[in-house]
């Protein structure tokens, strides 16, 4: 019963404030990119702009919400809110600290890649629902890339589960404090595990270069074609979401999570997060988008048996470990 | 990816494309953020294969031939600002040109001087726009993000404040006249050009970095939308889209106007025929431009800008029978206007007046380069092509 609360709590506790980062990180990142285009971003609500993103919000609630004739009503409604659902559903086994943690399942890693795949659905079923072929292009294209990105994202983040022996988060980031960060030890291995996992939840949050899915220039919108107002609030806020809670995963199973001299634990995992986080917008802002046909080689071709590899490296590596102790 | 044929047909009959595929018809706009403009291309999917591309222009048709039959001379010349809105300088000068050339004025030298100035700032100033906006149709940063296109805005901006030095106007210049031009320039304009120029310079190459250096926009682009020089040829289509397939042709060069024929003008080919060699050409042109103002500003001689006595009311020139075609090259292409002499009000104004837009020629190789591509790629395509429908439709 106490652990149940004790999720319960911690659960709505950083849901909140995950939700509150997402949207204050869209502040930040207007900003980040207004100064890499020699623009002032916004500047008028609140200090700096910062409480645009609040103005945003209260325009897109009050905005009238259209659900176009030949939609499917139920469908049309039901995608948005299971986006930023199943996203914040994968945050529940994050450890941010030893003891800020929503849920310590022994399966962590298993439950947050199941989840976090499962964002496939209200994708497909929004481009679907919106009976618009732009929408049904860019769900499709969501879909094949959600799949095929799925795979090598699994597969890197199994060698940080081979090194620490372990599908709890809380062990990987435990191991990681008593020996080395896995994206430095073993060398090699642990860091292309990272690029590679790091390249496919770009991919997953569907963020640049691979926002194929939603490629205003070509889909005009894509899956979030049709949507407006709040249900589209909700498609973008689950997108950061996304982002934020891949940073944060990142952080914990390669960068050693709380681990860290002088400061609290907490500090260092957020730290760390938005260092990964940082990095996205800064690629968001720099690379043109793939073509679709392109994004797919490259999973397959590349990612796929680099990664193949790199779990086979990391359990050799631990064998020869197990077997001179 | 579908195999591309050398040729593909762009009359495909859809009842004998394979029966079994599930073809989708996509339109293209005429709303849509890639189409420049308002432009429909009706796109028949096999999947996210096109298999056939019918573009429908007119969506802009303002009738812009007409009016200038009922304008006067000097009316026109605001007119057809707004045909090509990317370089209005070009279209002032095609009217301004073929109404000198059919009274027989003799525009003095420092007029001539002023118009090459204008004309290659106006190309540089229209290439970094396009340069902008195909970044931003290529998507991510150079496109969602719309950081190169934010940078090539603001070396535009320069460029438009120079203009703006000049005629009072950002846009719509109406500073040439028939014999001549209206606004004088001045020593401060010579300064200010060369800073900015300079400026531009430094800037365009860090761009050439940033798109030669990148392996997704080599990836995106090479290889994609090849235009064949014969097809190109037989389209007629010119500029940068003939040269980067190989095309050996600048008015510039080839049919000298202005001070062009005392200037060595360097033209720059390339055999791809690809949306990377057509990025190349262009950012060769830039440069080229460059080169060409920088040679030139500080020569320009003393003198009168008028070749002709400037009349008091709006009829004042009249051209009574006769036939013309001048063309010009614009940073399209070939930008040609034609006029039939012996209109309405005893030749005030044209009996016909005929512009040959560029942009018009390269959209309608459309339907024979977009099939086999993906929509991703039609999009990339339709970026190099840079037709500017103000000037498609007209």
């Amino acid at each position: 019963m106490t652990s149940l609360l004790h999720g319960l709590i911690w659960g709505l506790v950083i849901a909140t404030v995950l939700l509150t980062v997402a949207v204050f990180s869209i502040w930040f990142e207007r900003k980040f990119a207004a100064r890499m285009q020699s623009r002032y971003g916004p500047t008028l609500v609140g200090p700096a702009g910062v409480l645009q993103l609040i103005a945003d919000a209260l325009k897109m609630l009050q905005k009238e919400d259209i659900i176009p004739q030949k939609a499917d009503p139920v469908l049309f409604r039901l995608a948005p809110p299971c986006t930023v659902i199943i996203t914040l559903a994968a945050a529940a086994v994050i450890p941010f600290d030893e003891n800020v943690l929503a849920a310590d399942l022994d399966i962590g890693v298993l439950f947050l890649l199941a989840v976090s795949g499962l964002i496939v659905f209200p994708v497909w079923i929004a481009g679907w629902a919106s009976n618009n072929k732009y929408a049904l292009l860019g769900a499709m294209r969501a879909v094949a890339q959600g799949i095929s990105y799925e795979i090598p994202l699994v597969l890197s983040a199994m060698v940080p589960v081979v090194l620490a022996q372990s599908m709890r988060l809380s062990d990987i980031v435990s191991v990681q404090a008593e020996t080395h960060w896995f994206a430095f030890w073993p060398l090699g291995p642990g860091l292309i595990a990272f690029l590679i996992f790091f390249i496919c939840s770009l991919a997953e949050a569907n963020r640049i270069p691979f926002d194929i899915p939603e490629a205003e220039s070509e889909l005009v919108g894509g899956v979030t074609t049709e949507y407006g107002g709040m249900r589209f609030g909700l498609l973008w806020i689950a997108e950061y979401l996304h982002t934020l809670i891949s940073s944060a995963v990142a952080a914990a199973i390669f960068f050693g999570g709380w681990d860290g001299p002088f400061a609290p634990g907490l500090h260092w995992m957020v730290l760390k997060t938005f260092a990964i986080f940082f990095m996205i917008f800064w690629i968001r802002w720099s690379l043109v988008r793939f073509r679709s046909d392109q994004l797919m080689a490259l999973c397959w071709t590349y990612l796929l048996p680099l990664s193949l590899l790199l779990v086979m490296v990391s359990a050799l590596f631990v064998h020869y470990r197990v077997v001179n102790a | 990816m579908l195999t591309r044929a050398a040729r593909v047909d762009p009359h495909l009959d859809l009842e004998t494309y394979d029966p079994g595929a599930d073809l989708m018809a996509l339109n293209l706009g005429p709303q849509h953020p890639s189409t420049h403009g308002v432009f429909r291309i009706k796109l028949y999917l096999d999947g996210e294969i096109i298999v056939k591309a019918v573009p429908y222009a007119g969506y802009l048709h303002r009738g812009v031939e007409k009016l200038c039959e009922e304008l006067t001379f000097i009316q026109i010349i605001p007119v057809v600002d707004k045909n090509d809105y990317v370089s209005p300088m070009m279209n002032e000068q095609a009217i301004a040109m073929t109404c000198e050339a059919m009274l027989n004025i003799e525009v003095p030298r420092r007029a001539l001087y002023m118009r090459t100035i204008f004309a290659e700032l106006q190309r540089l100033a229209s290439h970094l726009l396009w340069l902008g906006t195909f970044g931003m149709d290529l998507g991510g940063a150079m496109g969602g993000g719309a950081s190169l296109f934010m940078h090539c805005f603001r070396e535009r901006e320069t460029i438009l404040a120079l203009f703006e030095e000049v005629t009072g106007c950002r846009f719509h210049y109406n500073t040439h006249a028939v014999g001549g031009n209206r606004h004088d320039i001045t020593s401060k304009f010579s300064r200010d050009t060369k800073t900015t120029i300079e400026v531009i310079e430094k800037r365009i190459e860090e761009y050439v970095q940033i798109f030669s250096s990148n392996r997704i926009y080599r990836d995106r682009t090479q290889g994609v939308g090849v235009l064949d020089g014969d097809l190109a040829v037989s389209l007629g289509i010119t500029g940068p889209l003939a040269r980067a397939s190989g095309v050996d042709h600048d008015l510039r060069r080839d049919a000298p106007y202005h001070i062009y024929g005392e200037l060595d003008v360097n033209v720059f080919t390339e055999s791809a025929g690809d949306c990377f060699a057509r990025t190349l050409v262009r950012l060769n042109e830039m440069r080229e431009s460059i080169r060409i103002v920088r040679e030139i500003i500080d020569s320009v001689p003393e003198g009168p800008i008028l070749g002709m006595r400037p009349g008091k009311s709006p009829t004042h020139i009249k051209i009574g029978a006769g036939q013309h075609y001048t063309c010009l090259e614009s940073p399209r292409g070939e930008l040609g206007t034609y006029i039939i002499g012996g209109g309405d009000n005893r030749g005030a104004s044209a009996y016909r007046l005929k512009i040959r837009s560029p942009s018009l020629h390269a959209a309608s190789c459309i339907p024979y380069v977009f099939p086999g591509h993906t929509v991703s790629d039609a999009i990339a395509i339709l970026g190099t092509l840079d037709p500017i429908m103000g000037e498609v439709d007209r």
